[in-house]
């Protein structure tokens, strides 16, 4: 279903539609991170892709024009880069270990750790707020800075253009 | 875009409103012991502002939430952090070490988490309304504004 809704974004012209269908595939995944027993990460997903990103492109879509233009040539060299890259991909997953085994080096290194010690390191009931807050404080640190970065960035951008332009429409007025 | 001709929107969402920032506070704080915590909290509490704005127009959305609160907000949530792990080290400990922001270990670690993560709930709302007002304050593309026809 969620690669049925990808193909369908990459075939249709309506942007609209697009959008909506990138919503609907996010809650899809987030339904798919729930059945993975992954609560936290298909809570943000559901809030931030299916929520805040649909908005999003809904007010960009605003801005711009509703329907993608038309482009029906396929530009060789991008294909062949792609299609290389991918494979590449392809090959590197050849070499990692089998999903939920638990011997793989993920489970070895520090995960144990924080599940069995941090009830008596950190304290709260849930492992996924103690690893992003506690153990692993100063990632969280820089991902609140990119936000803040991002929201500093659009700002910049975008944020003052009607200022300008009333200034600029003032400054013309005036001889 | 005001909407003012559609009542049941205008209802639904003033009932809705009050329980999406109540659910997005208990997520806030409710984050130790379930899922979720500042980076979802921030980004319901936006939602709602945003559905504000959706419902009632952007410019009483405004009104409500001023572009200096929300660049105070902005500003706020990353100092919050960052000086959080700052008080651990004038206390004598590691950047964001929690523990001895309290006399006990884990108290410390409860303060420290609580606070680090409304100073990430406080940024991401933030920066999830600016980027949305941001784009929602450009009713029409630049080429098309009426303003810059006149002669």
């Amino acid at each position: 279903m969620m690669a049925m809704g990808a193909m369908a974004a990459l075939a249709l012209r309506n942007l609209f539609a697009v959008a909506m269908l990138s919503g609907t595939y996010s809650l899809l995944a987030a339904a798919l991170y729930v059945v993975l027993d992954a609560v936290d990460v298909a809570f943000t997903e559901a809030a931030v892709g299916a929520g805040i990103s649909t908005v999003l492109l809904l007010g960009t879509l605003v801005l711009t024009d509703h329907h993608e233009k038309p482009n029906g040539r396929i530009h060789l060299p991008a294909l062949l880069i792609v299609l290389a890259v991918g494979g590449l991909l392809f090959y590197g997953t050849l070499d990692m270990p089998a999903f939920g085994d638990p011997q793989a080096p993920i489970h070895q290194h520090v995960a144990d750790h924080y599940i069995e010690e941090s009830r008596e390191e950190v304290g709260p009931p849930n492992i996924v707020t103690s690893v992003l807050a506690s153990y692993r404080g100063y990632d969280t640190l820089g991902e609140t800075t990119v936000i803040f970065t991002a929201a500093i960035g659009v700002l910049a951008l975008i944020g003052r253009v009607r200022r300008i332009r009333t200034r600029d429409a003032r400054s013309g007025d005036d001889p | 875009m005001m909407m003012r001709q559609k009542p049941i929107l205008r209802v639904s969402a003033k009932l809705l409103i009050p329980f999406i920032l109540l659910f997005a506070l208990y997520v806030q704080f409710h984050g130790d012991y379930g899922p979720g915590g500042g980076f979802q909290a921030g980004v319901i509490f936006a939602a709602a502002f945003i559905l504000y704005a959706l419902v009632f127009g952007i410019d009483s959305a405004r009104d409500v939430l001023p572009g200096g609160a929300r660049r105070i907000c902005l500003a706020l949530g990353v100092l919050l952090y960052a000086g959080v792990g700052v008080d651990g080290m004038l206390l004598g400990g590691n950047f964001l070490n929690y523990s001895i922001l309290a006399q006990d270990p884990h108290e410390g670690q409860h303060l420290g988490i609580l606070l680090i993560e409304l100073g990430v709930g406080l940024t991401v709302f933030a920066a999830m309304t600016t980027i949305f007002f941001a784009f929602a304050s450009q009713d029409m593309p630049a080429g098309t504004d009426p303003d810059q026809e006149t002669p």
